[in-house]
């Protein structure tokens, strides 16, 4: 089991090791939630690599990832923890006859008879030391859930009427991913220490861009990164995240590109425009005068 | 630029104390900072460390600020707190002519505006009044003209007549916009006998010794969609906007009639976000709050622009759990119908329902001549005049009624032939 980092720098590094590269402030607010054992709530916009932080520190400090993906109508049921409705159906029917109702009350209300889901689950102690719970979306449900999510996010417990609470004897690291479709209520936020995704700068996408597909070649890394950074200045529907941008690079190579050409863009343009208007804006010259100016920007490096 | 006094940390630390004066400035900054906040803070900083101004911020940061809007405001009251106290002394009397000078050669920014007036809260002159006479102002009435200028200046709602207010209220103490609930998927009980609760049978069972005597039911919990008004200011549109803004006033603050929330927008030539104001419980301190944001109030109209804004900042944010958009426009632009077009779809595509007001559809005999409404109808589930209290009242059938057009089969028809 690896530590916990103690400092900035060291959580930097634990990131930089599995392939994540996190800026001073994002680095600044894992280690302050690690350390103060807060819940972590990162908003921004779709495919800056929320979901992916929580990945990482999983696998970096050798612990269970649990996901709970949020949806609209999202209940404690699919959230906590569920009983098994059948199980105990049976076990009724072959303690027919059995007189000791009390006995048959205690065997049915068991946690065998429970089916975990993921916030029982991370409350649960795990092999490798308390999990990380990822709480992704938050945004999809709708306010009653947050409002339930507040005691397990403020003192890591969870209720189970028939069972009673169930503390989690070391918390568990807790993220919460929001992309703001909505904006969550200042009650949970206030549990949390915030932080807003951005998008990275040019210098930081490159690295992120070799840290994720080390095949690309230097000038072509370069080339995507720049036309990237250049489209989210456009003024688009939905601008590409850094997710579009390795996914991206990834189609480039599976194409064996080797260089930039207003084809190849226009060819690949699903891979980092997602909308029809925003692919219809860019299709021909369009492309072409953005990679134009992407080249005469990269000639003087 | 002056240097730094040398810093050199005293022996009794009152970086405590320093936090807590930063988190009373934040708060005066606007930001909602409460003792838990100030209590983490402290905390924060003892665990990260204190030896690079960068983490320091960072940490601060991740404690106070929890919106992306407030960023700017804490980096401002950051940079103008911490620094040598002394030196801040001689920084404040420095900032006077930048932040209150009459002459003043930029306009500061409003966040970096706020964070230095949270700081120097009472320590600063009155800022000089301007008693140069306004003089003598053209008044021009462009409900007709359609001029694409973009006339900056804020309205007094004082001005409406007494009978336009009379009918306001009648209209108002009338009027309700009575909406279906949604299904979601969670489940309640109920006697509706559907689907069977498996969880409360079995309880209910256990106190029978596991005697089935009868079944639990559950049905889906229903819920209130959102509505979102994009209400026109234009020139064409001011005479009646104001008494559509009266309907959505009450309409968002009516309680218990539906509508989980209301979002309220206004376009003339830009876009902008009224909902903050329509909380106001009086309708003439909200109205007139709104006005003053509001600062294209009866000049020139860009509908295609004005959506494409709506669509690109604001959609993804409030139309997302099922909203119904309702667009009150008269739908004459002169702009790029093809942009209007365009961006109309957008909007259909991303809402439940879109229906559209026009007052022109009061005058019998109206047909979709105008390019701009040719460009908006396919695009709208419903089409309604709205104009007086019995359109009013017909609103309510029809949000009410999925299956509800309006006179867009009829226009649709029209335009066709």
């Amino acid at each position: 089991m690896t530590p916990i980092p103690q400092s900035i720098d060291a959580v930097e590094t634990l990131l930089a090791s599995q392939g994540y590269v996190a800026s001073r402030a994002l680095a600044t607010v894992v280690f302050l939630s690690l350390k103060l054992g807060r819940p972590l709530f990162l908003e921004g916009e779709a495919g800056t690599g929320k979901t992916e932080i929580a990945k990482t520190l999983a696998t970096a400090l050798g612990r269970r990832l649990i996901r709970l993906q949020c949806y609209e109508g999202l209940d404690a049921a699919s959230a906590v923890a569920e009983w098994n409705f059948a199980a105990q159906m049976i076990a009724i029917r072959t303690a027919e006859g059995a007189t000791d109702r009390d006995a048959l009350q205690a065997e049915l209300f068991t946690e065998d008879y429970l089916i975990e889901r993921p916030l029982l689950a991370a409350m649960r102690p795990q092999p490798g030391g308390a999990p990380v719970l990822l709480i992704d979306e938050l945004d999809r449900t709708d306010e009653p859930f947050e409002a339930f999510l507040l005691e397990a996010l403020s003192d890591f417990q969870v209720t189970i009427p028939e069972l009673g609470t169930i503390k989690a004897p070391e918390p568990p690291i807790v993220i919460l991913t929001s992309n703001r479709t909505r904006e969550v209520h200042d009650a949970l936020k206030r549990r949390c220490l915030y932080h807003w995704v951005d998008y990275p700068t040019f210098d930081r996408e490159l690295d992120i861009l070799h840290a994720r597909a080390p095949e690309a070649q230097a000038q072509l890394s370069r080339e995507i990164v720049a036309f990237v950074q250049k489209l989210r200045r456009e003024d688009l529907f939905k601008r590409p995240g850094v997710a579009e941008t390795i996914d991206w690079a990834k189609c480039l190579l599976a194409l064996d590109v080797i260089a930039l050409s207003p084809e190849v863009i226009s060819d690949t343009l699903g891979a980092i425009l997602k909308y029809q208007d925003d692919i219809q804006k860019l299709q021909g010259s369009e492309a072409k005068r953005l990679l134009d100016e992407v080249k005469r920007e990269l000639v003087p490096a | 630029m002056a240097t730094y006094a040398p810093l050199d940390i005293p022996e009794d630390g009152k970086l405590a104390h320093n936090i807590a004066h930063f988190a009373r400035a934040l708060r005066k900054a606007g930001l909602p900072v409460g003792p838990g906040r100030t209590l983490d803070a402290v905390n924060a900083v003892a665990a990260a460390g204190f030896d690079r101004r960068e983490d320091f911020y960072f940490t601060l940061q991740a404690i106070f600020v929890s919106r992306p809007e407030e960023r700017s405001l804490f980096a401002q009251v950051f940079r103008l707190f911490w620094r040598d106290p002394r030196y801040l002394d001689h920084m404040m009397s420095l900032m006077l002519p930048q932040v209150h000078g009459v002459q003043e050669d930029r306009i500061a920014q409003a966040a970096e505006k706020r964070a230095a007036e949270a700081l120097l809260d009472g320590q600063l002159p009155p800022a000089p009044k301007s008693d140069t006479p306004e003089g003598e102002q053209i008044e021009i009435d462009a409900s007709s003209t359609m001029s694409s200028e973009e006339r900056l200046k804020t309205l007094d709602f004082e001005q409406m007549s007494a009978g336009e207010i009379a009918d306001a209220k009648r209209m108002l103490a009338k009027l309700s916009l009575p909406v279906q609930p949604l299904k979601t998927r969670r489940s309640q009980a109920s006697t509706l006998t559907t689907r069977i609760d498996a969880r409360r049978t079995l309880r209910e069972a256990m106190r029978h010794g596991g005697e089935l005597t009868t079944l639990k039911y559950k049905a889906p919990v229903t819920r209130w969609p959102n509505l979102v008004v994009l209400c026109d200011i234009s020139g064409s549109m001011a005479d009646y906007s104001r008494m559509v803004l009266h309907f959505v006033h009450a309409v968002a603050n009516r309680k218990g009639q539906g509508w989980a929330r209301v979002h309220a927008f206004t376009f003339g030539t830009r876009l902008t976000n009224i909902t903050r104001h329509l909380r106001a419980r009086d309708v003439d301190a909200a109205l007139k709050a709104a006005g003053s944001e509001a600062q294209d109030w009866s000049g020139g109209t860009r509908i295609g622009q004005s959506l494409h804004t709506f669509n690109r900042d604001w959609s993804r944010r409030v139309l997302g759990q099922g909203a119904v958009v309702l667009l009150i426009t008269d739908g004459l632009d002169r702009d790029d119908t093809a942009l209007l077009r365009h961006e109309t779809e957008r909007l259909h595509l991303s809402c439940r329902r879109l229906i559209w007001l026009n007052p022109l559809l009061r005058w019998t005999g109206f047909a979709p001549k105008a390019a701009g409404i040719r460009a908006i109808l396919p695009n709208v589930d419903s089409f309604r005049a709205g104009h007086s209290i019995a359109s009013l009242e017909a609103l309510g059938r029809a949000i009410s009624e999925p299956s509800d057009h309006g006179e867009r089969d009829r226009l649709m028809a029209a335009i066709r032939t």
